[in-house]
């Protein structure tokens, strides 16, 4: 009995700590934003990749601001993101070696079918978030820091409104991910803003739809970033190169024009 | 093995439980400490085995206070024997063990004297309360005390257990074990005895040798005791 | 609200099928846990038993002190983790951020103090009973200590479980260490974490579901085992 245990005790802790060792064996953290690991794109162009290297990549799906946390403490070799101002000052700063355009989306607004601020097919988001507030029409926030949640807080900025005087009264700011708010706000019947992959790849619609799409102000570019070896001696820059080199190239480029889900294209390439 | 115990007494918050217990045992065999309940002979065993610290007084074995060395020589029979939640024979191979040499074979001996031997790999916690009790003994035995103390061990048990119990005590003062046996059977007592301390209400009212003290006990408390009568 | 039969037919299905996924998921919750639980009591057997037997100064304020960090969150316990092992972190250079050690690590921490907390109250509960036997016996510490671990082995088991309840159930320490990185660190709760986010319920409850079955396997195994051992009177 004392001696199985002993047994099992040494295994499990070498299983544990072995396997950590072999994972470092070629290959390579992403930390991401959770639309392009939700949304099932990984799944279409890691395979593709790791076929064609021998690369394995390691998806973290965080925030975006949690992201670039990680990335800032070395925990990953290559950044992919959707808030150009924080991803340039990642650069500026030193922490990323150069940042790459490399595809787009959109966001869109989804409500209920009630439609409490009688926005629905509307194409001005400004307006939309007018209607809101002066309606009092419950929003679901992301309020977690994350690409979309900058995107929305510069929206409310540009129309002149600070909902978060009343967060907690209509303006729900539930400080997690894009699905969690989803979930969120389809519960409570609330407005919310996603970018448009997350939202199609969304199981938990319910009679949600989108209200508010096609303002040029509502464009999502995602951009990738080597994480800087200078700065983090860890990095693997030749394979998280490979990567980034992969992904912008043609071959990569249309690994991410075909994918779909639900006959719908959900990101548009445009690397260089 | 001379055991002289001077002026010792144990005191709780509010009262005296043993009071200025004075004796010194020079025999060898076995002493009996005889009295009604309440008579603070469990206390004085654990005073004497230095499980419990005295208030004040001394406790002398061959003239030396009591250390672990001279603690290690003696053995403690419970009551209520406290065996581990194993084998029988796992039992007596938890004080054998750390002795060394081919305990195994001496455990085997053991439990054959003990008339525990068929038992060896059952649970020890589901024998009989008198098997309980002799492999209790069996246990002290095994640590080859010079010193066996004994409290009450057949209080509840069986005769058939009883008588062979008092057979392995013999045996084992006959070996040259010191023994202190406390029992309320005026039978065993009678058996058994070589010298006899009498207690009553947390003092020692008389120690005599056993012819002595049964033919002609000095207090009348004995006297009492000794015809069956309760004694307050 | 179609999720909740469609979710016992997808759990049902999922565990037919065998899914490769689902499985390698499983194995992974259960490698991790099971480590964890082994590591806390190596550490929390010893540790509860001392403080149940020795007395010490502070002894007290151990013994409050491991009843409270029982309840310590595990999304904090991942934050520390994180902070120690991230490669900024003072340990970065073990590399192990991102990995089932990392996991490991968070949920020993996690699940420790309740070994050690409910350990001592198991011990101490057998001390009582042994003691007078065991200080006529002279026993040194460690003998006392090894010897109430063992006979309190079956008590100890349903401790373990307390354990590994916790740990098996717990996302917030794990998700952050770990990533919930596909194929290396997802384990069943970050699995239905995942699902949820992406809205899709009947799949992470379908997940739920058999994580409930796992630990009630595990459960019942001790459960029987504990029950035998009683039959013996070693419990």
């Amino acid at each position: 009995m004392t001696k199985l245990t002993h047994i099992n005790l040494c295994l499990g802790i070498c299983l544990a700590f072995c396997s950590s060792v072999f994972a470092a064996e070629s290959s390579i953290i992403v930390q991401s934003t959770t639309s392009t690991a939700n949304s099932g794109l990984y799944d279409q162009l890691l395979p593709r990749f790791q076929r064609d290297t021998g690369i394995t990549v390691h998806v973290v799906a965080v925030g975006t601001g949690q992201a670039i946390k990680n990335a800032k403490n070395c925990d990953g070799d290559v950044l992919l993101v959707h808030a150009r101002a924080a991803e340039q000052k990642f650069v500026a700063e030193g922490y990323g070696v150069a940042r790459h355009d490399v595809m787009y989306n959109d966001f869109v607004f989804v409500g209920p079918p009630a439609d409490p601020a009688a926005i629905a097919g509307g194409h001005s988001a400004l307006a939309a978030l007018a209607r809101i507030a002066s309606t009092k029409s419950k929003f679901a926030s992301r309020g977690d820091n994350s690409g979309t949640h900058k995107k929305e807080v510069a929206l409310w900025k540009q129309a002149g409104i600070d909902p978060t005087s009343d967060s907690g009264g209509w303006y729900l700011e539930t400080g997690s991910g894009m699905g969690a708010t989803l979930n969120a706000a389809v519960g409570s019947g609330a407005y919310t803003m996603t970018d448009r992959a997350t939202w199609i790849s969304f199981k938990n619609r319910q009679d949600y739809q989108i209200v508010v799409e096609g303002d040029d102000k509502l464009f999502n570019q995602y951009g990738i970033i080597l994480v800087n070896p200078q700065k983090c001696s860890n990095v693997k820059r030749e394979p998280a190169q490979k990567f980034i080199d992969w992904v912008l190239s043609k071959k990569g480029q249309d690994a991410i024009a075909a994918y779909q889900l639900d006959g719908q294209q959900l990101f548009f390439p445009n690397g260089n | 093995m001379p055991l002289e115990v001077s002026a010792l007494s144990y005191r709780t918050e509010h009262e005296f439980v043993l009071d200025g217990i004075s004796v010194t045992i020079e025999n060898p065999g076995i002493t009996v400490v005889m009295g009604p309940n309440g008579a603070g002979k469990s206390l004085f065993l654990r005073l004497v085995h230095g499980l419990l610290a005295p208030s004040s007084g001394t406790v002398h074995w061959q003239g030396r206070n009591l250390d672990l060395a001279l603690r290690r020589r003696q053995a403690l029979v419970f009551q209520k024997p406290v065996l581990l939640r194993r084998s029988v024979a796992a039992n007596i191979d938890f004080v054998l063990k750390p002795l060394g040499g081919d305990y195994r074979q001496r455990r085997d001996q053991i439990l054959l004297e003990a008339g525990l031997m068929r038992q060896r790999y059952q649970p020890a916690r589901l024998l009989s309360g008198g098997e309980q009790q002799r492999l209790a003994l069996a246990r002290a035995l095994a640590t080859d005390p010079g010193v066996l103390l004994l409290d009450e061990p057949c209080a509840s048990i069986d005769s058939g257990t009883t008588l062979k119990i008092e057979q392995l005590l013999q045996q084992t003062r006959d070996r040259g074990v010191k023994i202190i046996l406390i029992t309320h059977d005026i039978g065993q007592a009678r058996r058994l005895a070589d010298d006899v301390i009498f207690m009553h209400n947390g003092r020692l009212l008389e120690y005599a040798a056993a012819h002595v003290f049964f033919n002609a006990p000095a207090s009348e408390s004995a006297r009492d005791f000794l015809q069956g009568r309760i004694v307050l | 609200m179609q999720d909740f039969s469609a979710s016992f037919g997808l759990a049902f299905s999922l565990i037919i099928s065998a899914d490769a996924d689902l499985i390698e998921i499983i194995g992974l919750s259960l490698r991790v846990s099971i480590s964890a639980v082994l590591l806390a009591a190596l550490i929390g057997f010893p540790l509860g038993a001392l403080t149940a037997v020795i007395r010490f100064p502070g002894r007290q304020a151990l013994a409050v002190l491991l009843n409270a960090l029982m309840g310590l969150p595990p999304v904090v316990v991942g934050l520390l983790v994180y902070m120690v092992i991230s490669r900024a972190g003072p340990l970065g250079w073990m590399n192990l951020l991102y990995s089932p050690a990392a996991m490991i690590i968070a949920q020993t921490i996690l699940v420790t103090p309740i070994v050690a907390a409910l350990t001592r109250q198991v011990v101490e509960d057998m001390h009582k009973e042994y003691d007078e036997q065991f200080r006529s016996l002279c026993l040194p510490t460690h003998r006392v200590i090894t010897a109430l671990i063992w006979d309190s082995r079956y008590s100890l088991l349903t401790v373990s479980l307390a354990g590994f309840g916790r740990a098996i159930a717990e996302v917030g320490a794990v998700i952050i260490v770990g990533g919930n990185i596909d194929h290396l660190t997802r384990v069943m709760t970050t699995a239905i974490a995942l699902e949820t986010s992406k809205g899709d319920l009947a799949l992470a409850l379908a997940l739920g579901i058999i994580l409930l079955v796992l630990a009630l396997s595990v459960n019942a195994a001790v459960y029987g085992l504990r029950a035998s051992a009683r039959r013996l009177s070693y419990a």
